[in-house]
Formats: structure tokens, C-alpha cells, sequence
């Protein structure tokens, strides 16, 4: 197994809130592991005094002696030597083994992942590039291959294959260390005049230790399998007592006497096992829990009564109550949305407007459908055109997306799959919203991209997102979500990543396909300029819950909750309000339609 | 593209001049254990001392080196120290059988693995605990346990398939698949241990991404989100695990063909070193580097595939 793709990715490792010691205390796992370690490694020390006959001392009278003989507890194997004596030997084998085999990894790894991490680029260079030879190597080979020159002892084999599992450690510790060299608190070390060493040894290795502990179980059992592997083939000296060595003998008396086969197989199952158990408990431990999956599915309700809705709404859409939270690490839900309402007329702009973790995103996901799978909307009402939007399952829902309801992102990179061209992806969203053939969906794409004022739609649609601007990729985005005319556009911060310049020729786009296709839109966004620009309608948010709404024009003039009041303010500092007059799409971009 | 093939074929040419020079440098300290080995029971002080001059043991390492390297670009690589066979067919055939076993556990790996990997990220739950308890029983047991077991359980109390030996694919197929059964399930077994939870953690982390979401409003399938959007990115990163995967099963047929007596690629290399005969090591080692040269510009060129931004043209 390799160590790295059992370490966790290196930017997660943050040192834990609680000490992981106290974490460790608490987790079953741990302890239970912990414990079986500890006997088996006290057997193993006290091996000397404890065990009555010399591992190797064959008495012929002995052979297969039965378990409970007087003198063999265990038996004696096919050489009439003594299997308990041979067990608790083979226990030292083991440790031995993966004590070398663990601390010439680490010791290699980790101070070459401390040099090429912290100093130069050309120092880094080299020690990558002798750590990748020794890891695209196929390293058991290599330790056959050199079997007349380690003379088959089992030590100078850890030796060689400590050497080979360096380059896994190697890499957690150089890239922990990349991430942490440019931290203020090295910086400060730096400045007050610590040497590099005191550095390294100070603050670089504190960070590092947790990946190291964890790496150090899973080298440990690594050694120990792949010691009882060679041994299990004879190789090396038959005068070293080793599980494998003992489950090969047993396996040839297996139908006399299973129990020659199965201690040794139970010792060296429980102790690589309690390494790894052990090393995943570590790895909780100092690096918290995981990402879980998240399902592609419809919103969680709270319980079947979450939904609120009463009258029949007249508007296009219309927001009731919603409550929307998330579970804690205590269990407890967190709202994060507080009972929010609002409604839409068809062809209505309303700007949901807020700083960020105000909880606008999260309403606009709700009414998409697409929050993420931990949220609980935990009461409320959507209502599209009347018809309720929650409780809906993914497949009904997945039919109002794209048609009745469709979104654009903030961030117009990371929204477009990188593997596929602008082409492929817009052509699928289409066909999955309206029945069309391949060649009709393909025109349709490249007469939406014109549309949305890209130069040459031809190319674009050929291109991958890499190789497009993020003002195009936005415009491609636009096209998307507009192609199968939707009633209602939600638009979430859709020029905040864009350059100003181009922000402006967003907004534009976006006024004049509304009003083409006479489409409602929600438009969420921090930005007061962008509101200005082109709400009817303005609901502000703050800590999850809407503090005051109205048209446009009221309330830029007469702002009533001092939040509003803080937003309006702090634009007119940062001289953000558009002052030109709206440019049509085709004058912006040099292009006739 | 053909510039970054040869470039990539130039370094793979460096790996493997440093790792045979290593390798025989390694080797010529046991040399003269090698020479009484060949003379067995005859063995004298001047017998042996003969021996070396013969075979020209007695010249410096780095001569010797040399000697083989120049010997192998005429297409050379020599004979058997004991049988006086030639050694490039033999290792090749040889690697034929081992690349029959890896190939087919890695094609299984790799469905077992997505299959496995892909349920638990998008279904999360009882399937994200049912595969991630699956391959955390690869990690824990020990390959050679679970060979030991399979061939005790199907081999010797079922009578299902042969314990040991082998039959090649072209002399008759279902007895190839028979023979090789037991060794690729427990190759399987070790290779879906980690590919899995990493076809897992990549499809976690896909899922989350903002174009997943963008897709879903676009009322786009779930299936074709998962299969044809997530999938494909998230096959990226498994790949580079994949290929070393493919080194380490490599690795892995060394036991495996020993314990189940498969004449391949590492029972071969096993003897070869038993008896310390040197032509055979220095080839094996040879061919060994050339695979997994082989291997990382495969993996290169379906990453540039899978992914446009990684294409070299």
C-alpha cells in the first residue's frame, strides 16, 4: 500500500482545535488497538524469560506433538520445535523489521522533505527527482534482485525497503512544509533572527508530526507484511522465527494439525491490522474528519409538516417562511436562513442584496434545488406559478431546472466542466431540457453564442474553458442558462468575478435578454452598484433574515434599517455607482446582431 | 507531442542506466559467492579463482558494467550462469505470463474499483460504509493470508480450481482463466484496497465543485452528471495512482507467482537470485525498468485525454 494516498491531502491538515490526544482517549478504535499493540509488544520484550524452549531447538520426539503436550502448549511443528517459543520470537522478527523499515522512511523522508520543502528551488529539484526514480522502481523487484547482496538477512531487506518507502513520506513533509514556510509565524522567526535549523526544528517539524505519527503506523505495518511475505518464500536465513516463515510450515501440515497455520496467521492478521486500524484512528485524530459524500438529490425536508405554504400565490414565485439550517458537530441545527419571504412578478427584477453569510445564496439555492446535501430546510414555502417547490423529488425538479427556473454562477470558471468544449456542454444542457436532435441543438448553441455578443461562436463552441476568458466564459454561462427561455433567472453575483470593465457589458446582456424573453429575474449580490443598475425591487439581508424591501427608488432615497443604510453608505464611498448610460451589447462589442 | 514522447523516452533511458549500474555495482560484492556457488561441492580456492577469470569476474566492476551495457545495445544480453540459456527470450516469455496476471487484475481493479468508489461518493451512507469497510479489509489482511485461505478454501476443499501451475492462454483459455483465478483475486483484493478509496475521495471532492452544481440547474441527468462530468475528472488523479498501482502488482506477482507456482517474470527473477546468476538479474532489471518506463508514458498519454488542460502538443 502506498502512504500517500493514506495521508490526507496535506492543505486539510490543520492542527486540530481539541489535542488529539485527548481525541484519541475517546475513540474505541484507538484504545482497543492501542491495547492489542501493547500485549503483543510486552510478549514480544519479555520473550527471553517467558518462553520455554529456544526457537530453533528441534526435538525429534517432538515432532507435530499436539497442542498441550507438557512442555508445548501450543504443540511443536514438523521439526518437533516449539510453537509458542517460535511465536513470541517471531513477534520480535516483526518488530524489528518494522522498526527499521519505519525509521529509515521516515528518517529520509522527512529530512529530505524538510530540505527541499524549506530551501530552494534547485535544491527541491534534485531531491524530487531522485525521489521519483525511487518510486517509479518497482521496489520488491529490486529487493529479489539484490537478495546476494543482502545475504537474504531480513534486516539489511528493511534497510533497503525503508529506502523505498522514503519517497511517500517525502512528499507529505515537503508539501506540509511548502504550505507552512511562508506563514507569518515562520516569517516572524525569520525576521527575529532564528537560523534556518532552529526554524526547521521548531516550527516546521511541529507542523509535520501529526502526518508523521499516522505515516509511521502504516509504514510499521507495511514492513511487518512484507517481512512475513519473503520469509513466507524461504528467503532468508530458516534459523530466524518469522509468521511467515511458520505459516509456510504450517501450511504443509495443515490437514494434520490447522492450528500450525492458524496462530501465526491470527498474530500477524491482529498486528497489521491494529496498525492500520490504528494509524486511521491517528489520522482522525490529528486531521479531523473527512469530507463526506454529498448526494445529488433534492433538499432535506426537517419532517413532512416543514412545508407552509397556504394561499394560492398569484406571483411567479413566491418565497414563505423558509428556514433553512445545517447540522453542527454537536448535532444541533444552525439556521443560517431565518424565515425569509418574498415573492416575484413575471418579468420583475429583484436584487436580494447582502454582505456575504447574510444567507442569499443559500435562499437562492433553495429555490433551485440544488442545496448542498448536509442543509435541512426546516420549514417554508417555494411555490413556482403556484405549484410547491419542496417536497418535490430530483427527477420533478430536474424538470423545472433549465426550463422554468435556471441559474447563473458567480465564479464563471470553476462553473464549466474543464473536460468538456463550451460546445459539448452547452448542446447537452439543451437536449436535456428540450427534445432536439444533435444537429438542431448544435445550431441553436452557436446562435445563442452570438447572442450573447461572443465574436466568433464557432470557436468557442470548439474551445475548453481553459482556453477561454472569464468575461466569455460568463457570456457562455448566460447562453446556457437562457437557452430554453426560462420564467425565472437567478443570478448569483454574476459579474463580482469579472473585471469592471466587462461588468458593465454583463448587466447590459443580462437587461436586454430579460427583456427579450420577458423573464423574471432574482439577482443576488453584495454590490449596491450592480442593484442600482437594474432591480425594480430590493430585499436586503442580514444574518439570515430579510431587514427591509422595497422598490428601488425608495429605498435609495429614503433607506430606513441602519444596514441599509451601512451598505449605501459604504458604496458611495468606494464610487462604485455606474454613472454611463447603459451601451447595447453590439455597440460594446464592436459586433452587429 | 513527439518531442515530449522522446523527452519523456530520454529520462526513461536515464532510469534505466542508473538503475542497472546501481543494481550491478550492488551485485559485483558477491561474486565470488556466485562463482562457488556454480562450481557447488567442487569448489576450491583455485577453482573458484579460475571460475572468475573465466567468466571475467576478476575485472573491475565499472569494465564489467560496461562490457554488459555494450553487449545489450547490439541486442545481447547474454546467458544463464547455469543453464547457459539466453536470457532475453526467457525473461521475455516469462514476462508474459506476469503480464497476462496483471493486466487482467488491473482491468478488474479498476472496474471493481470505480464501480465501488463512484456508489459510495454519490450515494453516501450504508453504501459509503459498505465500501469503505471493503476496502479497509484489503489494507488490514495480508495478501498472503488471503491467497493462503482462497487456495486452502477453493483449491483444496472445493476442488474448484487448481491449487498451482499453469496453462497458457493459447494452448487453452478456460484453463489459463482457472489458472490464474486465485492469484488475480487476491492481486484484486490488495488493488481495489486503495484504488477504490481513492476513486472515492476524488469523486467526494468532484461532487462538490461549483460545475456540478451549474450542470444540476441546467436539468441535466444526475447519471450523466456522476458518469460522464464527475467521473471524468475525478479518473485524473486516480490514474497517477493506478499506474503506481501497477508498479506495486508488479511487485506483488513476485510473491504471488511463487506462492502459486506460476513460471513468470518474478518466480524467475526469485531463482535467478537464489543462485546469484547475474546475466538474468541485470536483464530482469532491465525489462523491469523498460515496463514501468512504459507504464508512466501510457499513463501520460491517456491523462492528456482525460484531461485538455494536461495535453502536450
Amino acid at each position: 500500500m502506498s502512504i500517500e494516498e493514506l495521508s490526507v491531502d496535506p492543505g486539510l491538515a490543520a492542527p486540530a482545535r481539541k489535542s488529539p490526544l485527548r481525541k484519541l482517549l475517546k475513540d474505541p478504535q484507538a484504545i482497543i488497538t492501542s491495547v492489542l499493540l501493547l500485549v503483543i509488544i510486552v510478549l514480544g520484550l519479555l520473550t527471553p524469560w517467558i518462553t520455554p524452549h529456544d526457537p530453533n531447538e528441534a526435538q525429534l520426539n517432538a515432532i507435530n506433538a499436539a497442542p498441550g503436550t507438557p512442555g508445548y502448549p501450543l504443540g511443536a511443528d514438523q521439526n518437533g520445535r516449539d510453537i509458542a517459543s517460535r511465536l513470541l520470537h517471531s513477534i520480535n522478527t516483526s518488530m524489528i523489521s518494522a522498526l527499521i523499515g519505519a525509521s529509515v522512511a521516515l528518517i529520509i523522508g522527512v529530512t529530505f522533505g524538510l530540505l527541499g520543502g524549506y530551501f530552494g528551488r534547485r535544491l527541491r529539484s534534485a531531491t524530487e527527482w531522485v525521489f521519483s526514480l525511487i518510486m517509479t522502481f518497482p521496489g520488491l523487484l529490486l529487493l529479489i534482485v539484490l537478495m546476494p547482496v543482502t545475504k537474504g538477512d531480513y534486516r539489511a531487506t528493511m534497510l533497503i525497503f525503508g529506502v523505498l518507502l522514503s519517497p511517500g513520506i517525502y512528499r507529505i513533509v515537503r508539501n506540509l512544509v511548502v504550505g507552512v514556510k511562508n506563514e507569518l509565524y515562520v516569517d516572524a522567526a525569520r525576521v527575529s533572527g532564528l537560523s534556518n535549523l532552529r526554524i526547521l526544528g521548531r516550527h516546521v517539524l511541529f507542523v509535520v508530526r501529526g502526518p508523521i505519527i499516522i505515516a509511521a503506523a502504516f509504514l510499521a505495518g507495511s514492513a511487518i507484511s512484507l517481512q512475513s511475505g519473503l520469509a513466507f518464500l524461504g528467503v532468508g536465513s530458516n534459523l530466524v522465527p518469522s509468521f511467515g516463515a511458520m505459516i509456510a510450515d504450517g501450511f504443509t501440515n495443515l490437514y494434520l494439525d490447522p492450528t500450525q497455520f492458524i496462530w501465526p496467521s491470527i498474530l500477524l492478521g491482529t498486528l497489521t491490522a491494529s496498525l492500520v486500524l490504528l494509524g486511521n484512528s491517528l489520522r482522525d485524530a490529528f486531521e479531523g474528519v473527512k469530507l463526506k459524500p454529498s448526494k445529488l438529490a433534492e433538499p432535506t425536508l426537517k419532517s413532512e409538516s416543514a412545508v407552509v405554504g397556504d394561499v394560492e400565490a398569484a406571483e411567479l414565485l413566491s418565497v414563505k417562511d423558509l428556514v433553512i439550517a445545517y447540522p453542527t458537530p454537536s448535532g444541533q441545527l444552525k439556521e443560517v436562513v431565518k424565515g425569509v419571504s418574498f415573492s416575484l412578478h413575471a418579468g420583475e427584477t429583484l436584487g436580494l442584496v447582502g454582505e456575504s453569510g447574510s444567507g442569499k445564496t443559500q435562499t437562492a439555492f433553495s429555490i433551485l434545488g440544488v442545496l448542498p446535501s448536509e442543509a435541512v430546510i426546516v420549514q417554508g414555502s417555494i411555490k413556482l406559478e403556484g405549484r410547491e417547490l419542496l417536497g418535490l423529488r430530483e427527477q420533478d425538479l430536474r424538470a423545472l431546472r433549465g426550463r422554468e427556473i435556471s441559474y447563473i454562477p458567480q465564479e464563471p470558471m470553476s462553473n464549466l466542466d474543464p473536460s468538456y468544449t463550451i460546445g459539448a456542454q452547452l448542446v447537452e444542457g439543451i437536449r436535456a431540457s428540450a427534445r432536439m436532435s444533435g444537429a438542431d441543438a448544435r445550431a441553436r448553441v452557436l446562435a445563442l453564442l452570438e447572442r450573447v455578443g461572443i465574436q466568433d461562436p464557432q470557436r468557442t463552441f470548439d474551445s475548453y474553458p481553459h482556453q477561454i476568458s472569464g468575461g466569455m466564459a460568463q457570456r457562455v454561462l448566460i447562453a446556457g442558462a437562457v437557452a430554453s427561455r426560462p420564467k425565472l433567472l437567478i443570478a448569483d453575483e454574476p459579474t463580482t468575478a469579472l473585471d469592471v470593465t466587462v461588468q458593465a457589458e454583463i448587466l447590459d446582456l443580462l437587461r436586454e435578454l430579460q427583456a427579450e424573453l420577458h423573464m423574471a429575474v432574482l439577482l443576488v449580490t453584495h454590490n449596491f452598484g450592480v442593484v442600482a443598475d437594474i432591480c425594480d425591487r430590493i430585499a436586503v439581508m442580514q444574518n439570515g433574515q430579510i431587514v427591509e424591501s422595497g422598490s428601488a427608488l425608495e429605498l435609495f432615497r429614503e433607506p430606513k434599517h441602519p444596514y441599509t443604510q451601512l451598505l449605501l453608505g459604504s458604496i458611495l464611498d468606494e464610487h462604485t455607482v455606474r454613472t454611463d448610460p447603459p451601451v447595447p451589447v453590439a455597440a460594446a462589442t464592436g459586433e452587429k446582431n | 507531442m513527439i518531442s515530449y514522447a522522446l523527452r519523456r523516452l530520454g529520462a526513461g533511458i536515464v532510469l534505466a542506466l542508473l538503475v542497472t549500474m546501481i543494481t550491478f555495482f550492488l551485485l559485483s560484492g558477491s561474486l565470488e559467492s556466485v562463482a562457488r556457488e556454480r562450481l557447488g561441492s567442487a569448489a576450491t580456492p583455485e577453482s573458484i579463482k579460475a571460475l572468475m577469470t573465466q567468466l571475467g569476474f576478476d575485472r573491475p566492476a565499472i569494465v564489467q558494467y560496461l562490457d554488459w551495457l555494450g553487449a545489450v545495445l547490439t541486442g545481447d544480453f547474454g546467458t544463464s550462469l547455469f543453464t547457459s540459456q539466453p536470457v532475453a527470450p526467457a525473461v521475455a516469455s516469462r514476462l508474459g505470463v506476469t503480464l497476462s496476471l496483471v493486466v487482467t487484475a488491473l482491468i478488474i481493479t479498476v472496474i471493481v474499483s470505480v464501480a465501488l468508489g463512484v456508489w459510495a461518493a454519490s450515494r453516501g451512507g450504508v453504501a459509503d460504509k459498505v465500501s469503505q469497510a471493503l476496502s479497509l479489509v484489503g489494507y488490514i489482511v495480508p495478501g498472503l493470508l488471503i491467497a493462503i485461505v482462497l487456495v486452502a478454501v477453493l483449491a483444496v476443499n472445493l476442488k474448484l480450481l487448481p491449487a498451482t501451475g499453469f496453462t497458457h492462454f493459447a494452448q487453452n483459455p478456460a484453463k489459463w482463466a482457472a489458472s490464474i483465478t486465485i492469484p488475480v483475486i487476491v492481486l484484486v483484493i490488495g488493488g481495489v484496497a486503495s484504488m477504490a478509496a481513492q476513486v472515492r475521495g476524488s469523486m467526494i471532492d468532484e461532487l462538490r465543485k461549483d460545475y456540478v452544481r451549474t450542470l444540476r440547474t441546467r436539468g441535466i441527468p444526475t447519471r450523466s452528471i456522476v458518469l460522464r462530468h464527475a467521473l471524468r475528472n475525478a479518473a485524473s488523479p486516480a490514474l497517477t495512482v493506478l499506474s503506481l498501482e501497477f508498479i506495486q502488482m508488479l511487485g506483488g506477482a513476485l510473491i504471488i507467482e511463487n506462492v502459486f507456482a506460476l513460471p513468470g517474470y518474478g518466480q524467475y527473477a526469485f531463482n535467478a537470485s537464489l543462485q546469484g546468476d547475474i546475466p538474468i538479474i541485470m536483464g530482469i532489471t532491465l525489462f523491469g525498468v523498460m515496463l514501468v518506463v512504459a507504464v508512466n508514458l501510457i499513463t501520460d498519454v491517456v491523462n492528456g485525454w482525460l484531461n485538455p488542460k494536461a495535453r502536450i502538443y
